[in-house]
């Protein structure tokens, strides 16, 4: 995949996965493992970025007798998550006329 | 390698980054650590999952801003002395003609890679101009009355798109090489900002 559309895909990956509740590091892996794999350093570069974009915000709670960094989604980040939603209704519509040119090609060679 | 090793070799291999910065990622790593090891995964696998040192510390390099890394290198550890100052100023003709031609080498080597690629395409470009001239020359010869070193012509002309087909691949292939060369290159330069062990 194309680095650049796989950057914007992962970011909103992240904010979707903290969209619903507060999530830590290594449950947003956990929970974006079935769909992509994102190693920790990249994760890291993704938070920061998103941190820095005002996407969302960071606090460090204690846990078990030790700290760990809770994400917490922001207006502007769950803006993303809508703006990525009505971009890819096109990119569906895009790919569905695509794909049914590729049917048609389909259905000729049937008949030749 | 126990979660410890982990993060005290990582401290380690990222000496040169600002260390607010350092001490943010170690504590991501090793909450990352803890968190898979409280779900059940031993703490030499969980480790293991991180990845390599080198490659992590590899990766955090490679996204680190040269400027930042140029910035924490150069930056003095205490306030300079006025003396120091004035010998800094005294010294310039020695080490500002040093500085720069170093900067101008580390360049010339960047615009040779580039030159390296633009060289291929040429050759390339060339290939597929001689190929058209081949083809319309010989058409145009064979057609005016030289018939046979008209066909002579557009047979290599035909020859010389076929190679320059080929050709493309073999551009496409050096294309690739030379931009992981150049990553690598830029890689390199970091490094050389960075701060080896035994300069702690």
């Amino acid at each position: 995949m194309d680095a650049q559309l796989k950057r914007g895909i992962l970011d909103v990956c992240v904010l979707a996965a903290i969209k619903n509740e507060d999530s830590y590091g290594y449950k947003i892996i956990k929970d974006l493992a079935p769909y992509v794999e994102l190693s920790e350093s990249t994760l890291y570069t993704i938070l920061k970025r998103l941190e820095s974009g005002g996407l969302l915000t960071v606090r460090t709670a204690e846990h078990d007798g030790r700290l760990r960094k809770y994400y917490h989604i922001t207006e502007a980040g769950v803006g993303r998550v809508e703006e990525f939603k009505e971009e890819w209704k096109e990119v569906n519509l895009i790919y569905q006329f695509i794909t049914k040119e590729d049917m048609e090609d389909d259905s000729k060679r049937v008949y030749i | 390698m126990t979660a410890n090793e982990f993060i005290s070799d990582l401290q380690k291999s990222l000496n040169g980054i600002p260390s607010a910065d350092v001490e943010e990622r170690l504590s991501f790593y090793s909450e990352m650590i803890a968190d898979r090891m409280e779900d059940g995964i031993s703490e030499e696998e969980a480790v293991a999952q991180i990845g390599p040192v080198e490659s992590v510390a590899e990766q955090i390099i490679s996204e680190y801003p040269l400027t930042k890394l140029v910035r924490e290198r150069v930056k003095p550890k205490r306030k300079l002395r006025a003396f120091e100052i004035v010998l800094i100023i005294l010294g310039s003709p020695v080490w500002l003609p040093l500085l720069i031609s170093a900067a101008a080498i580390l360049f010339s080597l960047y615009v040779c890679l580039l030159s390296a690629m633009f060289v291929i395409w040429s050759i390339f470009g060339s290939f597929v101009v001689t190929a058209i001239a081949g083809i319309v020359g010989g058409l145009v010869c064979s057609v005016s009355g030289n018939f046979w070193s008209g066909a002579a012509l557009f047979g290599a002309g035909i020859a010389l798109a076929g190679i320059s087909i080929l050709f493309f691949y073999v551009c496409r292939i050096c294309d690739k090489g030379i931009s992981l060369l150049t990553r690598k290159f830029v890689l390199w330069i970091k490094n050389l900002f960075m701060k080896k062990e035994d300069e702690k």
